[in-house]
């Protein structure tokens, strides 16, 4: 069991730095679907290996030795796991279930709160529009989920762009995606190192909804540009909000004059959402996908193998006396 | 607005001015409307005070707002020891107040999901390079 345990342990911080790389690759539907179950197997890996190494300390305390009937001379031969990795092991263990229960309960009340403003909310042909100087759109989960836009956003878009928003938002709330980042979330609660993966699933929803609005309008270009559009309403003007809006409309949509590379790698979501919708639609890359799929089951199986290790090793200790 | 059983209490605490208990809490939504941010029962029996509409005792404001949040006409958040509220009915909501309402807790990934989130100034140059021709892009950026 002594390298075997580790192993979990190990890679979830992998998993971390690929989470990015991946977003930006994968079609984001299968990237939603692969990094919400990468965060919950990997939790449940790098939890399962923290008991391990709590329960084969403990096996060897003394007391519990006793009432056990296992023999500490065949356990130390056989994993000698320290007393004092397993007291930090057990640490550990219970901030984490301690940072899961706390998130829980955090997003459950986030939940309920949303469910009960939609269902207060009265819609008009599935939007309400919300009178207000803010700039602000966005999905309500609820029972029916609702979208809202505020007036002053709703004024300034026409109509293209106001289909394509509307494409998005209801994307969200038929996808159900806010149940793909609270799950991502959670997991990450359960192991801090995750959290790349939890803000990953953030960004390939909103990728998932922005590819089910350029298919929905039929117009690649005109997501983009209202996306850019909004982002520009909503970010305090560096120049005249009407000279803003007067450029990102009237040239956005139009294809520039010769292509350029421009690298967004670094860039915030929004960028980096633009530039995706202005390249051609991503396709499956079933390569990526099973790589990814392969580690995944090496960090489950090898959370198995050394819990059986540790079974084995006290079975062998049982026999003993 | 219906009374509903609350009068008799609120009656007794009332002093000078007796009213429906729809009517207060009517006037305390008002105070919270006109305030613009979220206010502490203690600042809105202030603000009641001063405009004139008798004295209210603070156990009385607290049961007011309490039976307008569990009515889900406010919304309530932490704000030190006790808890400041904020108005909620559509009518009156500014989408800004509402995401904040629903921004429960430290995790600010709330479960609604907004169309753009913040864009810093390198994003929005970014942004322009992304979408402006580039013959045709304007100076200042």
């Amino acid at each position: 069991m002594q390298l075997l345990v580790y192993l979990p342990l190990l890679i979830p911080a992998l998993a971390a730095v690929a989470a990015r790389p991946l977003a930006a690759r994968l079609e984001p539907r299968e990237a939603t679907w692969l990094l919400t179950v990468a965060t919950v197997v990997l939790a449940g890996c790098s939890t399962a290996a923290l008991a391990l190494l709590v329960a084969s300390a403990a096996a060897r305390v003394p007391v519990l030795a006793e009432l056990g009937h296992y023999s500490q001379p065949v356990l130390r031969r056989g994993d000698p796991t320290s007393a004092v990795t397993g007291a930090v092991a057990a640490l550990v263990l219970t901030g984490a279930a301690l940072a899961v229960a706390i998130t829980f309960r955090c997003r459950a009340r986030a939940l309920a709160e949303s469910y009960r403003r939609a269902a207060r909310l009265h819609d008009d042909g599935g939007v309400v529009v919300v009178p207000g100087p803010a700039i602000e759109a966005y999905a309500l989960p609820g029972s029916p989920g609702r979208i809202v836009i505020s007036g002053r956003l709703f004024q300034s878009l026409d109509e293209a762009a106001r289909a394509a928003l509307l494409a998005h938002e209801r994307a969200h709330l038929a996808g159900r995606h806010h149940l793909f980042t609270t799950v991502a979330y959670l997991a990450s609660a359960a192991n801090p190192v995750l959290l790349p993966l939890a803000r990953a699933v953030d960004y390939t929803v909103e990728r998932w909804a922005d590819e089910h609005a350029a298919r929905v309008t039929g117009d690649r270009r005109l997501v983009a540009a209202t996306i850019g559009q909004v982002a520009m309403l909503a970010t305090p003007a560096r120049r005249p909000a009407a000279a803003a809006l007067g450029i990102v409309s009237a040239y956005s949509r139009r294809a520039p004059a010769r292509s350029r590379r421009i690298s967004v790698a670094w860039a915030g979501p929004v960028p980096r959402r633009v530039a995706a919708l202005l390249a051609p639609p991503p396709r499956t890359r079933t390569l990526l996908l099973a790589l990814a799929v392969l580690v995944l089951l090496v960090a489950g199986v090898s959370a198995l193998q050394a819990a059986w290790d540790l079974h084995a090793l006290l079975k062998l200790a049982d026999g003993t006396h | 607005m219906h009374d509903d059983g609350l009068q008799p209490a609120l009656g007794e605490s009332l002093g000078a001015s007796r009213r429906p208990a729809g009517a207060l809490e009517a006037e305390v939504l008002a105070v919270l409307r006109a305030a613009g941010m979220p206010l502490s029962p203690g600042q809105v029996r202030e603000r009641l005070a001063a405009r004139e509409q008798g004295e209210l005792s603070y156990s009385t404001v607290v049961t007011i707002v309490s039976r307008l949040h569990a009515k889900g006409l406010l919304a309530r958040e932490r704000s030190g020891r006790g808890f400041v509220y904020t108005p909620l009915d559509a009518a009156s909501l500014a989408a800004g107040r509402m995401s904040r309402a629903l921004d429960t807790g430290a995790d600010h990934r709330a479960v609604l999901s907004r169309f753009v989130s913040g864009l810093s100034g390198r994003d929005a140059r970014l942004l322009r390079r992304l979408l402006v021709d580039d013959g045709q892009e304007q100076d200042g950026g």
